[in-house]
């Protein structure tokens, strides 16, 4: 199996892997990485979600061999200290109930609430609506984002 | 009515203490009561393995409290809310309180179950007492250390005070607690003087959720541990004739490819009878390999060639069979009152509804998995499992082991709703560890929990109603369910002493398609055509539906039929009070309403949905919700429950639909399965009663009543009524959204 260098949370990181090998398993199997999570594997509930060059990305359809160049962030890298925006946010709003899609729920509202600063309520149902909360704490996700959205305005 | 003033405190012998060797006081106690009053307690909190209690609580000699929590949390909560209702009692601030997920040994403890919307409801009481036996402990010890009388002492937020003004911390007085005898009796306290219960407390779990840290089953790993997948049959009546896996065997990472099933099948013969135990006599294919992927991928490539074992039945037959069994002679009747043929015979208007329901996954988020090490010694099992007790026994008969060689160890669970409680993805896990004598992962992809599940049986109910003189004078359900869904004391909920001439009776057709428990089982369907129908009886009586329920109510208060659990007043309460905040009546043009109230799990709920028409399409705009839960424990996580419950609720009932073809399930993702996704909710507003009755479950009460209010809702607007799930293929519309 090739060798591959990817840049993960801001460090330089080899592996050894199938080309075919989903991002996904990359950081669950191989890294220890576990926080970003598998639900479909086909990415339709944003589960797997990672940032690409800050782009929200679902990590089970990306190939290792395609990341030779971009920075990954996953949830593990998205502050030091459970601190970005976003994360204190869900805190405060007490969002999860299980718990398991919220990984991928933070990094989704992260990467969007980076490029829009100041989103109305329509814009924020749109960019989380592809994320499934199968306990459907939306209210909270809907509200956290707002509250992340004020904290980093 | 509840109470919560009359407990039985003379059982004492629950609970024990001990002197830590390394400082600090440790109490043991169970969650189930009484259950192995004898047990000896650890001298060291190093040593404890949970044998003998499940659940424990340090004190250390600074005050810090340590509550180690056994209950399965599948996200209902409770892993925060029990350990506030043991500080409530025990009186400490909440920032002072760790709580810890304990390891389980499930030789040794009783009913760890989380199920039924039950753990808070068994709990309470034991929990508080526990809280309060601790306090006074510790009261006594600084009594003992004035010398002067308990009874002119005091403890609050951890300090305990005498008349005379002085104050000693609880961690100052632990070491001599620990060495006192358990007192006989000890007061709870006031409702309102509570200051944690009823506060709004963030999830002890929040920080490990926020940052990805492993916590679920999924996430467990050993050294060494590899990882298997199992092909099953793809449909149900299906057998493994023969397959192929020399492509599977050449894929990187793959270590083996072997069927299991034998020990399976040797299982189901020895008659060993459990509900939670669901297995296939189907022969399984399983690849072992290092990582996910490569089990995964091997998989995919695998050719196979399956036989028909029994029927393989299709949706278009089961409507058929469940139709003929509604019209049929073979219905058991469950409860019958008055005369209902006579009721019919001198009515002035009969009303007959037919409602249709399909199967439905549960599609918990974390795919089903277990860990498994089978040595010669002892079998170690984790993962997330709804069932541990039930696990360990039904792995010792498929190994042929003793129980107390086993342990089980609970993780967080991505989601249960039913399906965690039975244990097949646990006993594959345990016949594949004991084949290849390695840990190992089993690890189920979406497609394999989606099509070979443990459904909501599809359900059919055909309602009929006799009005005379403008009085509904007989009701009469009848309930056609596959593999049965009419249980327990369902059949004396509303409108059980509500109406004089009242039947209800039900018959199964026995399909081999697994069906189960799925959230608010037995009930989730029934609610929306009770509630559907009652909005029509309503409209014939030409009465506000809200008060028909409140005039139909007061026939059940002050009941004397001991069969029938919810309370009349409890009802009437919930509905008023959503009738208030809901402003029932007095919205503006263009809001439309429709209103639904459901008991079950011992909780009273009523709901009103308002939509909006948009381009002549409904859009669900808001849910009120009023909840008679008893004592609120953690606000936060209730109302949580309660709008995951009406969303979750709503979403099955406009989307949830798995049919069947040949045996086969017709969706196997998300690709083509629909749940309900964030533009598609509605804002929910929930209000609890306040109350001092003892608490009761939340984890299911809110879903059973939402899909009633919001078609009643879609009647208002439309004038269309609908009568199966989902809705959006009733409407023939894909745009109803929130």
């Amino acid at each position: 199996m090739p060798n591959y260098t990817l840049n993960i949370n801001g460090q330089t990181r080899t592996v050894t892997a199938d080309a075919d090998t989903p991002l996904l398993w990359i950081l669950r199997d191989e890294l220890n990485l576990v926080g970003t999570k598998f639900g479909c594997g086909i990415a339709q509930c944003g589960a797997c979600t990672v940032h690409i060059d800050g782009f929200a990305t679902r990590s089970c359809q990306l190939q290792v061999s395609m990341l030779d160049d971009v920075k990954i962030n996953t949830i593990e890298g998205l502050s030091e200290d459970g601190n970005h925006p976003v994360q204190e946010a869900w805190k405060e709003i007490d969002v999860p109930q299980c718990g398991y899609c919220q990984a991928g729920q933070i990094m989704t509202a992260a990467a969007f609430l980076a490029e829009n600063k100041n989103p109305t309520e329509e814009e924020i149902r749109e960019a989380m609506h592809g994320n499934i909360c199968r306990c459907a704490s939306y209210n909270r996700i809907e509200e956290a984002v707002k509250v992340a959205a004020e904290k980093m305005s | 009515m509840e109470s919560q003033t009359n407990i039985d405190f003379s059982r004492r012998n629950f609970l024990k203490t001990s002197l830590l060797a390394s400082g600090g006081m440790l109490i043991g106690f169970n969650f189930m009561a009484a259950y192995k009053p004898n047990a000896a307690m650890p001298s060291a909190i190093e040593n404890l393995n949970f044998n003998d209690f499940n659940a424990y609580i340090k004190i250390s000699d600074e005050g810090f409290i340590t509550i180690f929590s056994p209950n399965p949390e599948i996200g209902q909560g409770v892993k925060t809310s029990m350990p506030m209702i043991i500080a409530e009692e025990l009186d400490v601030d909440w920032n002072k309180v760790t709580v810890v997920q304990a390891g389980l040994n499930t030789k040794n403890f009783k009913g760890q179950i989380a199920g039924g919307s039950q753990s808070i409801r068994s709990n309470w009481d034991v929990l508080r007492q526990t809280g309060a036996t601790a306090k006074q402990m510790l009261i006594n010890a600084a009594a003992q250390k004035w010398t002067v009388d308990p009874s002119t002492c005091s403890a609050s937020k951890g300090i305990i005070s005498n008349s005379k003004g002085e104050t000693l911390d609880y961690g100052d007085v632990v070491k001599l607690a620990a060495t006192l005898p358990i007192p006989e009796k000890v007061l709870l306290k006031e409702i309102k003087d509570f200051h944690i219960i009823g506060k709004e407390i963030v999830n002890v779990d929040i920080d490990k959720i926020i940052t990805g840290k492993p916590l679920f089953g999924l996430d467990f790993k050993t050294e060494g541990m590899v990882y298997a997948t199992v092909v099953r049959p793809p449909a149900f009546g299906q057998t493994l004739v023969s397959f192929d896996v020399s492509e599977a065997k050449s894929i990187s990472g793959v270590l083996d490819v072997f069927t299991i099933g034998e020990k399976a099948r040797n299982f189901l013969s020895k008659g060993y009878v459990s509900w939670t135990s669901i297995l296939s006599e189907s022969d399984k294919i399983v690849v072992v390999a290092t990582s996910t992927w490569a089990a995964l991928k091997a998989k995919k490539t695998i050719k196979t060639v399956w036989k028909q074992a029994t029927e393989l039945e299709s949706s278009a037959f089961h409507d058929k069979k469940l139709m003929a069994l509604l019209e049929g002679d073979t219905l058991k009747v469950i409860r019958e009152d008055g005369n209902i043929n006579d009721s019919f015979k001198q009515a002035d208007t009969i009303i007959e509804r037919t409602y249709h329901s399909p199967f439905l996954p549960h599609n918990c988020l974390e795919p089903m998995n277990f860990y498994a090490n089978v040595t010669a010694s002892k079998i170690e099992l984790v993962g997330p499992t709804q069932t541990p007790e039930e696990v360990s026994k039904a792995v010792a008969v498929l190994l042929d082991r003793k129980v107390e060689e086993i342990t089980v160890e609970m993780t967080r669970m991505g989601g249960g709703f039913g399906r965690r409680l039975y244990s097949d993805f646990a006993l594959e896990a345990a016949e594949i560890a004991a084949k290849i004598q390695k840990p190992v992962k089993m690890v189920s992809a979406r497609e394999d929990d989606m099509t070979t599940g443990v459904y909501k049986p599809s359900v059919k109910y055909q309602i009929k109603a006799a009005i005379k003189d403008g009085k509904i004078t007989g009701y009469h359900l009848k309930e056609a369910a596959i593999n049965g869904n009419m249980y327990g004391s369902i059949a004396h909920f509303f409108p059980a002493g509500c109406i004089p001439n009242y039947k209800v009776a039900a018959a199964t057709y026995n399909s081999n398609i697994t069906t189960g428990a799925w959230r608010a089982p037995y009930t989730n369907f029934l609610a929306f055509a009770e509630q559907s129908f009652f909005d029509e009886l309503a409209a014939a009586i030409n009465i506000d539906p809200i008060q028909l329920r409140l005039d139909l109510l007061q026939k059940v208060k002050n009941t004397t039929d001991k069969r029938i659990q919810y309370s009349g007043e409890r009802m009437e309460n919930a509905i008023k009070l959503v009738r208030e905040k809901s402003n029932w009546g007095k919205t503006p043009n263009g809001i439309y309403q429709g209103f639904a109230s459901y008991y079950s799990h011992n909780t009273h709920v009523a709901e009103v949905a308002d939509i909006e028409l948009k381009d002549g399409f409904p859009i669900i705009k808001k849910v009120t919700v009023a909840v008679d839960c008893g004592v609120v424990i953690n606000l936060s996580g209730a109302k949580n429950q309660v709008e995951g419950g009406v969303i979750d609720g709503i979403g099955h009932a406009m989307f949830g639909d798995m049919s069947f073809e040949n045996g086969r399930p017709t969706a196997k993702n998300f690709d083509v399965y629909r749940l309900i996704r964030m533009q598609e909710t509605p804002k929910v507003e929930v209000h609890f009663l306040q109350n001092d009755l003892s608490p009761t479950g939340l984890g299911e009460p809110g879903l059973p009543p939402a899909g009633g209010a919001v078609a009643n809702a879609i009647n208002a607007a439309l004038g269309k009524r609908v009568y199966s799930q989902p809705f959006v293929k009733a409407l023939k519309k894909n745009t109803v959204v929130g």
